[in-house]
């Protein structure tokens, strides 16, 4: 797909990859076998009916597609954007076998486009069933929970703690990747479903779960992993230091890259270390270039293999001058005088026999240490989930991480509430929080019609 | 559609009242009735006044759960809190939330000093009104740069059982800092049972230095730089008993025997030179 040049595109903030035009979009389309037995829709998580939207692209359709595509997905955009789907539909495409798989991720998105620059009619009302359902979070979990039960008739309200909707899609993944616009058109199609947001309420401090309950026929709760996980080494409180989520917030959700035009300010330097190696960490890295600084690097304790970020975002992140330093464990941090991180002490690491998760276990390799002077540093390590909820809802069940126990249909031990997404699964996908935001909406809708009061 | 008992205000939070306290203080009663509803003392709010505004936290200084409103007392630093001072009653808040952080322990403690400086005369207020609820001895030291920068006098002499005052420059009161007049009930041998400092954080440090010495249990109230306030940045970390907390969410309240000052202010003038960072909140210094 045409891409922005990586010199240019260092030097903004507009998306990466250009998108297909239709003539591309229909060439590729017709690439697809049109399988019986459909191995890419298992690849799905939420069975996206892949070869039928694709044939609607082929006959020049696009419309139609877009009907197919939002049977099971209510924020295509995104997900043809972000989804990683070289390891999903892509990844189990029979054409893989033969060279290059079909892009089907693309081809979302450029029906999704497509559909949103043209307007899309909604679909029939359906008849009220008077009952109420709160939703908590407008993340990609609550937003599709929302927009299904909507579809379903019910009445949906989605309390979010911030002033904005998306959760991870508006305040962590940075606008070169996903456009914000985007975002909040596709917000805005779920709301002409019928859903409410309500922002600025923190449920658990704004309203209780009780008074949710007292309320509404059930809620769900789709809260996300905002919790940022540390180092926990020596100077890591000193100035210019960042959680990945404090700075790509700043960036992304207050608009800091726009500082003074938007009032949050964001302060990075010349040389800036980012720590770890997922999507976040190379988010955070490439803002970086694009805020100014000379030296962005990536500082990663195992080998290239380990980095748990998708392929295209290494690439990306390496075509615009990233600089990978692996094998490489931060020890601490130094600063100067006035308190502000100057330096990170750092050790080398090579790679032992697996550990519990599989990968090879990183050891420090002695007499290696060196330093890096820095001004600025991501911490991209993880985010467990927010403690808030677990915290102020008595009696729900909860896993070793903090992550709220659910069966497969969202339920949680307590009768009319459900979660999904990121806050029962930890840090996970967007389709994957998606899939559970659906299953629930499946698992409410049973749940309510079968607790006739 | 819109629930019938969780009525949310929506988006637009009016100021309905506004008081000019001191040339840069200024107290302003927002209509926000969900915050009220569950206001309790020690908690925070933060706002956003426009869409490409900042938000920023304010602590709640107090509260009227039949009204419906949240009253705010805050000092002109720098770009949102003056534009805030500019607004008039009638005009609307884009984004208000609240109350966040945990409520202030209240409870029967016998003698209370509770020490405010500056701006932070204002949180204190409704703490000091629980604690006097809670059958409190309550003696309070007041304290600010000058006459003018003092704040609520009258409204905390009415619930105070003792009162001191003072001011840098001796405008009113007694001429000095808030830390003399503790040494002073101190040396006088009163029993004092806890102590709440809240007020610049210089002032929060000094009066810490003091009660530990004299092993006096000391809440004080911190102030970093927030975002969300709602535990999800970690901008807000403090270092507190070598550990570190999110004061959004373990606080704002802390132990001032267990708080690294020095880090907190180092970390709350990473957006300014220290020049302008140092008249941020006036009072003791
Ligand atoms: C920087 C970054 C890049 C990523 N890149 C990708 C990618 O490329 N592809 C991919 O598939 N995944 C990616 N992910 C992961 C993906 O974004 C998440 O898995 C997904 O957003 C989880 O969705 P969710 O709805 O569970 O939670 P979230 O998106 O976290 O949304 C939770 C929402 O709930 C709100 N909330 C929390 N607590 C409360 C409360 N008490 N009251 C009211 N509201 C509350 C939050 O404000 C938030 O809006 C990335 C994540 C990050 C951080
Ligand atoms: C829990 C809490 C309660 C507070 N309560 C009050 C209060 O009741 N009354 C009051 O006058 N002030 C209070 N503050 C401080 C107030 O939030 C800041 O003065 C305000 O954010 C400054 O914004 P500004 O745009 O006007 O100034 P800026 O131009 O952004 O900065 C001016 C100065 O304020 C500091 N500052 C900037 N942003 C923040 C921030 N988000 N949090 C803290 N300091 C910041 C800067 O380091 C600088 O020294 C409180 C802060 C916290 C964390
Ligand atoms: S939602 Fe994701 S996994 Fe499903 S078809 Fe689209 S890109 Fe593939
Ligand atoms: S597996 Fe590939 S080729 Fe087969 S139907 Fe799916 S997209 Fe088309
Ligand atoms: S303000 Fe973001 S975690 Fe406290």
């Amino acid at each position: 797909m045409p891409e922005q040049d990586p010199k240019k595109r260092i030097n903004n903030f507009d998306e990466v990859p250009f998108g297909y035009d239709e003539q591309t979009a229909i060439a590729e389309a017709k690439r697809c076998l049109q399988c019986k037995n459909r191995p890419c829709v298992d690849g799905c998580p939420v069975g996206i009916d892949i070869p039928d939207f694709i044939k609607e692209i082929t006959e020049g359709d696009f419309e139609k597609a877009a009907v197919i595509l939002k049977n099971k997905t209510n924020l295509p955009a995104v997900c043809g954007r972000v989804c990683p789907y070289e390891e999903q539909c892509e990844g189990k495409c029979t054409l893989l076998k033969l060279g290059e798989p079909v892009g089907i991720g693309r081809l979302e998105r450029f029906v999704a486009d497509y559909i949103l620059r043209k307007g899309e009619k909604l679909p029939k009302k359906p008849v009220p069933t008077g009952k109420k359902i709160a939703v908590v979070g407008a993340g990609p979990a609550g937003l599709t929970c929302a927009g299904d039960l909507a579809k379903m008739g019910h009445s949906v309200v989605i309390f979010e703690a911030f002033h904005a909707p998306g959760g991870v899609l508006m305040y962590g993944i940075p606008e070169f990747r996903l456009p914000k616009e985007i975002v909040r058109k596709e917000v805005e199609y779920i709301e002409k479903l019928g859903v409410k947001i309500q922002y600025d309420v923190v449920v658990g401090k704004t309203i209780s779960v009780e008074e949710i309950l007292d309320e509404y026929d059930a809620v769900f709760f789709g809260t996300g992993a905002g919790l940022p996980s540390f180092l926990n080494i020596d100077g890591e409180n000193l100035a210019g230091i960042y959680s990945a989520n404090e700075f790509l917030t700043r960036v992304n959700m207050m608009k800091a890259y726009k500082f003074p035009e938007y009032d949050t300010p964001i302060k990075i330097g010349k040389k800036v270390a980012t720590f770890g190696a997922g999507n976040v960490a190379m988010d955070c890295a490439r803002t970086a270039l694009r805020l100014g600084a000379e030296k962005s690097y990536i500082i990663y304790r195992r080998s290239e293999k380990e980095m748990p970020a998708r392929n295209e975002e290494i690439e990306h992140a390496r075509e615009e001058g990233v600089i990978f330093k692996l094998l490489t464990n931060p020890i601490r941090f130094i600063g100067d005088e006035k308190g502000n991180v100057k330096q990170v002490g750092c050790i080398e690491m090579k790679l032992g026999g697996p550990d519990t998760s599989g990968r090879r276990r990183p050891i420090p390799v002695e007499g290696t240490e060196f330093k890096i002077d820095i001004d600025t540093a991501l911490i991209a390590i993880g985010q467990s989930p927010n403690p808030l909820i677990p915290q102020t809802t008595k009696g729900l069940e909860v896993e070793r991480w903090g992550n709220i126990k659910t069966d497969e249909q969202g339920r949680t031990n307590i009768p009319g509430i459900f979660a999904g997404g990121d806050i029962a699964t930890g840090a996970a996908t967007v389709i994957l929080a998606m899939g559970a935001g659906k299953r629930a909406a499946r698992s409410i809708d049973k749940y309510i019609k079968s607790n006739k009061q | 559609m819109v629930p019938q008992k969780i009525k949310v205000s929506f988006c637009m939070y009016e100021i309905l009242e506004k008081k000019v306290l001191s040339d840069a203080v200024k107290l302003m009663k927002i209509k926000a009735p969900l915050v009220a509803k569950k206001a309790q003392p020690g908690q925070f709010i933060i706002l956003r006044i426009d869409k490409k505004g900042e938000r920023i936290p304010l602590t709640i200084a107090d509260y009227d759960r039949k009204k419906g409103t949240i009253t705010i007392i805050f000092m002109e630093v720098g770009k949102t809190t003056k534009q805030l001072g500019l607004m008039k009653e009638g005009d609307k808040i884009l984004n208000f939330v609240g109350p966040l952080g945990i409520p202030s322990e209240i409870e029967n403690y016998g003698t209370v000093v509770c020490i405010g400086g500056g701006v932070g005369i204002a949180p204190l207020y409704p703490i000091i009104r629980a604690l006097k609820q809670a059958g409190n001895h309550v003696v309070t030291i007041l304290g600010a740069r000058n006459e003018e920068l003092l704040m609520l006098e009258k409204e905390i002499d009415e619930i105070s059982d003792e009162k001191h005052i003072c001011t840098d420059d001796g405008s009113k009161g007694t001429k000095g800092f808030v830390s003399d007049v503790l040494q002073k009930l101190i040396d006088d041998k009163i029993k004092i049972d806890i102590v709440w400092a809240i007020g610049p954080v210089i002032m929060m440090k000094v009066v810490a230095d003091l009660t530990r010495k004299y092993n006096i249990r000391t809440i004080v109230s911190l102030n970093p730089i927030m975002v969300d306030g709602t535990g999800m940045c970690g901008g807000c970390r403090v270092t507190v008993g070598g550990k570190t907390k999110f004061a959004c969410v373990d606080g704002p309240e802390f132990d001032g025997h267990q708080v690294d000052f020095e880090n907190l202010m180092l970390r709350n003038s990473r957006f300014v030179d220290e020049e302008k960072h140092s008249c941020k909140i006036s009072g003791v210094e």
